[in-house]
């Protein structure tokens, strides 16, 4: 059939499954949105392009699809630049389409031309300029295929303006076979073997769920394999809700800010069996003294996670849900009641350090979060954003549905959770979805408030509000003599905020508003913003502190003793 | 210790740029890089010198692999190649000198390829460490320009460069 090139882009997207597109128009996709109301995709109008990218990562990541933004040539691709970044580190699989100038006029600094696929190039799994219109159904098909396959990450694909004008046959190519792309699904019998092996000799096994669990669906086997072994398995912050947080065998996130029994499981364990997850310097701290009495086993699709960061006994590359299922019926059923009573003992330790069983002064965040999770009983789609109030969501919310945490891990990108919470709620309509984030972060994206009435959007929105950048003036606190310089923020009356949108808001000052507010803003049809005016210099506990190992946490001032680190002395300040 | 690898890629435009990026980003040490055509049409042939152990090897290895274009990556450093480099090189030479440089020239198999007024340009082919030795031979007479190719390599004997290198 004969089509224009941004007939060719909406017909091959509505083939690929794609129904929501998230974007902006602009000069250099005036095409494509002529073309638009022509096919059955919905599009949403964003406010900034930043928020296009991580609404369709939000998207990808509450509905395991490909997720699509939209984006005009200069500005407009640039804009794209964070959300594309963040997706990358993720993992996520988004397409990004960007209008580019006319081709005649590429190269030449053109109005609103910016080479976006050479800015792009280190935070892409793949990226295309179109300048020929032939090439455009392949690339489209490509770049699907990429984004979804293997390793998911971000394909952009930059159209030159002409070339979305011209009209040529389109025809709905085959999946593309690539010859420098083939990833490695089934993991290295010999491999799985030996694995199995580690697995039935060890007595205090550990397993170390990754994002790679969900991405690749393995959540079921990865239970079995727990409850067929007994082994526990803590996750990374991208982990979380691959195994449901209530189960008896989870320890929740390890890492930096991770529950200390879950540190001190990894610190102690005699195998460590890593899922999809690649040793970011969050979770290992000092990694030479990561695991340090642990073989290791390391199941990842991407070779090249494989040794990057730490010598592994038993690599396996693969998917990690077929890995698992040809490792399942080699291990054998087994008990560890010693290690799992050594690891209740810890819990049962942090237990009592917790700030929730302590007399509690004023509003403590930790506090806020665990009564959403009261509230919501732990089904909610979480969308968190970056900074204490994603640590304190980690930590005080349990996850129990899969895919019930979306943030920014890589990254780290302040500003995510809004418009991440806006492709979410797109992906999963009847899902009650929580965006947390504080003040800081929330001003970064704020003006999505906007999409989310203009989509008719039910979110709910608790900014943990200490009028600090949080994170920023704990590690002043700690570690650069309470010199809290750029950390203290002046914020709006963020109800007024809301109001201005006609969104539905509350203000929480006291404790005993917390529960009764939360089950408003739930039975509120509409979108509604709570302020939770939380205890200013409140602080993450545990901290690893810089250059410490897993063990040396910094923990939580007990009620009669003086703020002291119980180890850990930081040789390096880095945030 | 310094690595030789091979890289087979899609001639695509921008995948030049890929890979010394890639290299970039990745804080690699390359030593060298050389691209052209292969027997293949379509597919270029990049020779790529790092230095590094062989961990880091391994991750320049399997990060190139992460290329979409990048088709083939074999690490030739163990295996018996020819190594080579092409060097042109314009010195300094008077009716006096001449005919020295020439002699030295010979020693290396070295060749003229230009005669000026007052300079010789001399091509030179082998491995890094004979053509370093011409040229601190050649740098009393004062060298005007130079310009070297950095390393290709080919594996001797029969195997093709399809038969090895297995993706990890």
């Amino acid at each position: 059939m004969n089509l224009t090139g941004a007939q060719m882009v909406w017909e091959s997207l509505v083939r690929e499954g794609v129904d929501t597109v998230f974007g902006i128009s602009g000069g250099a996709v005036l095409h494509l949105y002529h073309a638009l109301p022509d096919y059955p995709i919905h599009h949403v109008l964003v406010r900034h392009e930043q928020a296009a990218a991580h609404a369709a990562d939000g998207y990808a990541r509450a509905s395991g699809k490909v997720g699509v933004c939209l984006a005009t040539s200069g500005p407009g691709a640039t804009n794209l630049v964070t959300g594309i970044a963040t997706a990358m580190m993720d993992s996520s699989p988004i397409v990004a389409i960007t209008g580019q100038v006319a081709t005649p006029f590429i190269g030449k600094d053109a109005f609103q031309e910016v080479d976006i696929t050479g800015i792009t190039l280190p935070i892409t799994k793949h990226n295309y300029l179109v300048t020929d219109l032939r090439e455009l159904p392949y690339v489209l098909r490509e770049a699907f295929y990429i984004a979804r396959s293997g390793r998911p990450g971000p394909v952009l694909i930059d159209i030159a303006k002409d070339v979305q004008a011209a009209t040529g046959e389109y025809e709905y190519p085959p999946e593309p076979t690539l010859p420098g792309y083939r990833p490695t699904l089934v993991g290295n019998p010999r491999q799985v073997a030996q694995a199995a092996a580690l697995i039935n000799a060890a007595r205090q096994p550990l397993i170390l769920a990754g994002r790679g669990v969900i991405l690749s669906d393995a959540a079921p086997e990865l239970r079995q394999l727990a409850e067929k072994a007994d082994i526990p398995v803590v996750t990374t912050l991208l982990g979380i809700s691959a195994l449901p947080e209530t189960h008896p065998l989870s320890l929740g996130m390890g890492g930096m800010h991770g529950e200390a029994y879950a540190n001190l499981a990894i610190q102690e364990t005699d195998l460590l069996i890593a899922i999809g997850a690649r040793f970011d310097d969050r979770l290992t701290s000092a990694l030479r003294r990561f695991a340090p009495k642990a073989r290791i086993i390391h199941i990842d699709i991407d070779p090249a996670e494989i040794g990057k960061n730490i010598a592994v006994d038993v690599p396996i590359v693969g998917d990690a849900a077929l890995v698992l299922r040809s490792l399942l019926p080699l291990v054998e059923p087994a008990t560890h009641p010693e290690w799992l009573k050594q690891i209740a003992i810890w819990r049962a330790q942090s237990s009592e350090r917790d700030i929730l069983n302590q007399p509690m002064t004023g509003l403590c965040p930790q506090y806020v979060v665990r009564s959403l999770y009261e509230a919501t009983g732990g089904q909610a789609i979480m969308v968190s954003d970056v900074g204490q109030n994603q640590m304190w969501e980690a930590q005080y919310y349990q996850h129990d549905r899969l895919r019930g945490l979306i943030s920014s891990g890589g990254l780290g990108t302040m500003g995510f959770a809004l418009p991440a919470a806006i492709g979410a709620q797109l992906a999963r309509p009847d899902a009650l979805v929580w965006v947390t984030t504080g003040d800081g972060g929330f001003q970064m994206n704020m003006q999505e408030l906007a999409t989310v009435v203009q989509e008719k959007l039910p979110l709910k929105i608790a900014i943990l509000n200490n009028g600090y950048l949080g994170m920023v003036r704990q590690w002043q606190e700690m570690f650069f003599s309470r010199r809290y310089s750029g950390s203290h923020l002046l914020g709006p009356d963020f109800c007024q905020i809301a109001a201005a949108y006609g969104i539905a808001s509350a203000r929480v000052t006291e404790p005993e508003q917390v529960g009764p507010t939360i089950a408003r803003a739930i039975e509120h049809p509409g979108p509604m913003l709570i302020d939770f005016r939380i205890n200013p210099e409140e602080n993450v506990y545990p901290m690893v502190g810089p250059g410490a190992a897993l063990e040396e946490m910094i923990r939580r001032p007990t009620a009669p003793v003086l703020a002291q680190a119980d180890g850990g002395t930081p040789e390096e300040a880095e945030s | 210790m310094k690595h030789t690898l091979i890289v087979l890629m899609e001639d695509r435009p921008g995948v030049l740029n890929r890979v010394s990026s890639l290299f970039r980003r990745r804080n690699f040490n390359i030593e060298s890089l050389t691209v052209g055509h292969s027997e293949t049409p379509g597919i270029s042939r990049m020779t790529v010198v790092v230095d590094g152990d062989d961990t880091v090897v391994e991750q320049v290895s399997k990060q190139l692999y992460k290329l979409i274009h990048v088709t083939k990556v074999t690490d030739v450093t163990s295996e018996a190649a020819v190594l080579r480099e092409l060097a042109l090189i314009k010195v300094h030479a008077t009716a006096n000198t001449r005919g020295e440089i020439m002699q030295l020239c010979d020693i290396f198999r070295a060749k003229a390829v230009d005669v000026g007024a007052d300079s010789l340009t001399i091509e030179i082919t082998g491995q890094e460490d004979k053509i370093d030795s011409l040229i601190a031979l050649l740098r009393p007479f004062g060298i005007k320009e130079m310009v070297r190719t950095g390393r290709v390599a080919m594996v001797r004997g029969w195997s093709g460069n399809g038969s090895r290198g297995a993706r990890s």
